[in-house]
């Protein structure tokens, strides 16, 4: 098989950091190939250098035997480059067809005019590509995440009929948002797509490339450190190559066991959430972890943003510390001392284009200054300075901006945030794992774990069962809005995922 | 390169009915959700004529509501100019200035008592043309230069008000032309041909905000510009189309005023910008971008005209007639924008 696509020796020089070195890189025709490494390994710098949104500091890329250099994803597009965007690149109040074509040039109009019915018969050719049965007119706000990732995809796939010889669809880290059924139909898709192009996959989870790749590359600090092909591997090998550790007892143990007379923290009774909830109770006492997990749309992440108060609107309810408390806005929830960290890092979490510092101690970098009123600049940074220690966050300095750390990292400062906060007893945390690598996830876990030992309660959504037995107390699993099972004590006597799911569908 | 492949003669395309039919359904569901979204300003209009028409019967004569279109006429082909730029997240302040030099350019044109030109319809080309130019210079500082909307259209309106008074002549001209003032003097069933231009206009801009590419990548600019940059769309073209439209409605407003009034005044626009802008909030046009349209502002345009016209038949106290049509635009904003009302939405 010849190759579709080389890169030779391609480096990315950021200002101070080194991303990606002296990479070389070989994508044949028919092939999937996986690519694996920690946050900040330079996987979606390589991806954005092959997609035309970075442009290599040097080095050579070659697509189909000639040289190209791609000013633009623009550019990488007409040449038959696609990829498959983690944050979505949609318009949301464009319809489905009109998406499809906007970066394309088409014959669909004239004279400045839209002709509907052909653009919609053209986007029905592309949509049938990936068995997505929604009406081209449809705006695509009214989709949900799977389907838009799949117009996405259609989106990509579109451009088979503007460029000779195969396509590279580029996949930065599809699956971390899909339900497992979604996930695999998304596997379906990558499969036929086999046939007329190839393909590039990151995800952060192993079993997943290797499921779908035929080829892995790995990648560590930026350089290319190993090639494996598939059935010549496992999960544990690709893991040791990617962080240089053994894969087990990167969590450690609980050290002491939960304390069953501890105080009640948070009762939760009845709590409805119109469309999202039923009548969902339970208990966190303090020092406590308790999981919830469900399968998309059953509930769990409307339950966290409840506590929390962003909700519009829920009822039922909630006592705190002993005191029935009505939760009705975050700033309400925080005066309680209750933290939240959002699922949608990117969007809600942080403030894009802010430095570290000023991310940390946006919330409760008052406590630190003189009476509430005036803020002490050098206290705020002394106090963000020990949790970026304490938390092993990395950062150049705090007032590096927070969008061009590693999202592991990201996610720590997110969290520090929090724990700035002198009050803080409950924290509700989302999805915190999310495009997170496993070492940064250990990292993060153990944070977690190390928390609720000195006695804060911790309430979380899981991604996945490993994650749930590995962290939780209690885990608590949600089916169509309401609590299907209760596992107590997770830490001393495992439930079996077997069950867990049995619970969840 | 066959681009020609990428629309449908394929009959795979044709062959699946079952979902051409699933298709339509959801479409018709989506028009009923969209009804429903956008019922806040239909609903507020409603009750303003049911509240009117009981405090006085001659609210609902026929020969009040041709008083409520002939004064709606003039604010809507302003609304209808200023939604094709609220639509992609800009605005343009410069209504009232530049409405004022097509104003006074058209007087002083066309056959009048103080200049010897005679235009005819030349006139108005030239104001149009003006209106065109000024709304272009606008989207060109703008998008190219990357100025603020808002400050440049502000100082436009400055520029254009003081180009207004500069050439305005010694006296104040009289316009002879018959046929011109007669847009605005000949009924025909009860109504000027400004109130038929106004709907006709209304008419061709909707079809152009649905169907045409510069309607369509505008709603795309006001919900997110860096996508569509990124999809390799021509932002700044669309800029400046979407505000040489504007600039030139507005001039077109300035016209319509000269026909309606006779004269040439330099001032002519005063009282346009506000009536615009708040017309396409309350139809639920968000000033942020990406939400409403022609449809939605017009129906904004009757809200406010009907009020006014409304306040004045029931004898409301004239010095309170401005503080109340505050309030009700107050109440008229919250209740078309309250679907939108989510505790995590930021509007600015």
């Amino acid at each position: 098989m010849s190759a579709l696509l080389s890169l030779q020796s391609i480096s990315k020089r950021f200002p101070g950091v080194l991303a990606l070195d002296d990479i070389d890189m070989e994508l044949r025709q028919h092939e999937v190939l996986g690519l694996i490494g920690q946050n900040g390994s330079g996987k979606s710098t390589l991806m954005k250098i092959i997609g035309g949104l970075h442009q290599p500091s040097a080095g050579e890329m070659r697509l189909r035997g000639s040289p190209v250099r791609f000013g633009s994803p623009l550019e990488a597009a007409r040449a038959g480059i696609g990829l498959v965007h983690q944050e979505q690149s949609l318009i949301g109040n464009l319809t489905v067809a009109e998406n499809l074509f906007i970066d394309k040039p088409t014959d669909f109009s004239r004279f400045g005019f839209y002709r509907r019915s052909r653009m919609n018969d053209a986007a029905r050719i592309q949509l049938d590509k990936v068995e997505l049965d929604v009406a081209p007119d449809t705006p695509v706000d009214q989709l949900t995440f799977a389907q838009r990732q799949m117009v996405e995809l259609a989106k990509v796939l579109s451009l088979e009929e503007l460029v000779e010889g195969h396509l590279v669809v580029l996949f930065d880290e599809p699956t971390s948002v899909l339900t497992p059924t979604e996930i695999q139909s998304l596997f379906r898709q990558v499969r036929r797509l086999k046939m007329r192009s190839s393909v590039v996959f990151i995800s952060h989870r192993m079993d997943e490339v290797l499921a779908i790749s035929d080829r892995v590359y790995v990648l560590s600090d930026g350089r290319n450190v190993a090639e494996r092909v598939k059935g010549e591997t496992d999960p544990d090998e690709l893991y040791e190559l990617m962080v240089g550790r053994q894969r087990a007892g990167s969590v450690l143990p609980r050290s002491n066991p939960p304390d069953k007379n501890a105080p009640k923290r948070l009762a939760v009774r009845d709590l409805t959430v119109p469309g999202k909830v039923e009548d969902v109770s339970f208990d966190v006492a303090s020092g406590e972890i308790v999981g919830l997990i469900g399968v998309q749309g059953s509930g769990a992440e409307a339950v966290c943003r409840a506590i929390f108060g962003v909700e519009d609107s829920h009822s039922g309810h909630i006592e705190y510390e002993g005191r029935p408390v009505r939760v009705s806005c975050p700033s309400g929830a925080v005066g309680l001392g209750i933290g939240y960290v959002p699922a949608e890092r990117k969007a809600e979490a942080m403030m894009k284009g802010m430095s570290v510092c000023q991310n940390m101690t946006v919330t409760f970098g008052s406590d630190y200054g003189y009476g509430g009123l005036l803020l002490s600049k050098r206290r705020e940074r002394r106090e963000a300075a020990n949790w970026v220690e304490r938390l092993k966050i990395k950062t150049p300095s705090l007032d590096h901006r927070i969008d061009q750390l590693s999202g592991g990292n990201q996610q720590k400062a997110v969290l520090s945030k929090w724990l700035l906060g002198r009050s803080l007893r409950l924290l509700v945390l989302d999805h915190p794992t999310r495009g997170l690598d496993p070492g940064a996830r250990a990292d993060l876990f153990n944070a977690i774990r190390r928390l609720a030992e000195e006695g804060l309660s911790i309430v979380f959504v899981g991604d996945t069962l490993d994650e749930m037995v590995t962290l939780s107390d209690t885990i608590l699993v949600l089916r169509d809005g309401r609590l299907s099972q209760r596992f107590d004590d997770v830490q001393a006597k495992r439930p079996s995922e077997e069950d867990i799911v049995r619970a969840m569908v | 390169m066959t681009q020609a492949q990428l629309h449908a003669h394929d009959p795979s395309a044709m062959a699946s009915p079952r979902r051409g039919e699933a298709g339509t359904q959801r479409r018709y569901w989506h028009i009923g959700l969209g009804v429903l979204k956008s019922a806040g300003p239909i609903v507020s209009l409603l009750l303003m004529v049911l509240v009117f028409a009981g405090l006085t019967p001659n609210f609902v004569s026929i020969a009040n509501l041709q008083a409520i279109l002939e004064s709606a006429a003039v604010p809507a082909v302003v609304a209808i100019g200023m939604t094709f730029v609220l639509v992609q997240g800009s605005i343009d302040l410069s209504a009232e200035g530049v409405a004022s030099l097509a104003n006074i350019l058209l007087s002083i044109l066309i056959a009048n008592s103080v200049t010897a030109h005679d235009l005819g319809a030349g006139a108005i080309v030239v104001a149009l043309a003006a209106g065109l130019t000024i709304g272009a210079l606008n989207g060109t500082l703008y998008a190219y230069l990357r100025m603020p909307s808002l400050i440049v259209t502000l100082a436009m309106w400055l520029i254009t008000l003081g180009l207004a008074a500069l050439l305005f002549p010694s006296r104040q001209p009289q316009i002879l032309d018959s046929g011109f003032v007669g847009l605005a003097l000949h009924k025909h069933l009860g109504l000027s041909a400004l109130v038929y231009l106004a709907v006709a206009l209304a008419f061709v801009a909707f079809i152009v905000e649905r169907r045409a590419k510069l309607g369509r990548i505008g709603f795309a600019i006001g919900a997110d510009e860096a996508l569509v940059r990124l999809a390799g769309v021509n932002v700044n073209a669309y800029k400046v189309g979407a505000f040489a439209i504007c600039g030139c409605l507005t001039g077109l407003a300035g016209i319509l005023t000269a026909a309606q009034i006779g004269v040439g005044n330099p001032l002519a626009g005063e009282g346009l910008l506000f009536p615009g802008i708040a017309a396409c909030v309350i139809g639920g046009t968000l000033l942020s971008g990406g939400r409403g349209g022609v449809l939605h502002s017009l129906v904004g345009v009757l809200v406010l005209v009907t009020l006014r016209n409304g306040l004045v038949q029931t004898g409301a106290n004239p010095l309170l007639q401005k503080a109340i049509e505050g309030v009700v635009i107050v109440v008229a904003v919250a209740a078309s924008t309250w679907h939108l009302r989510r505790k995590t939405r930021v509007v600015k």
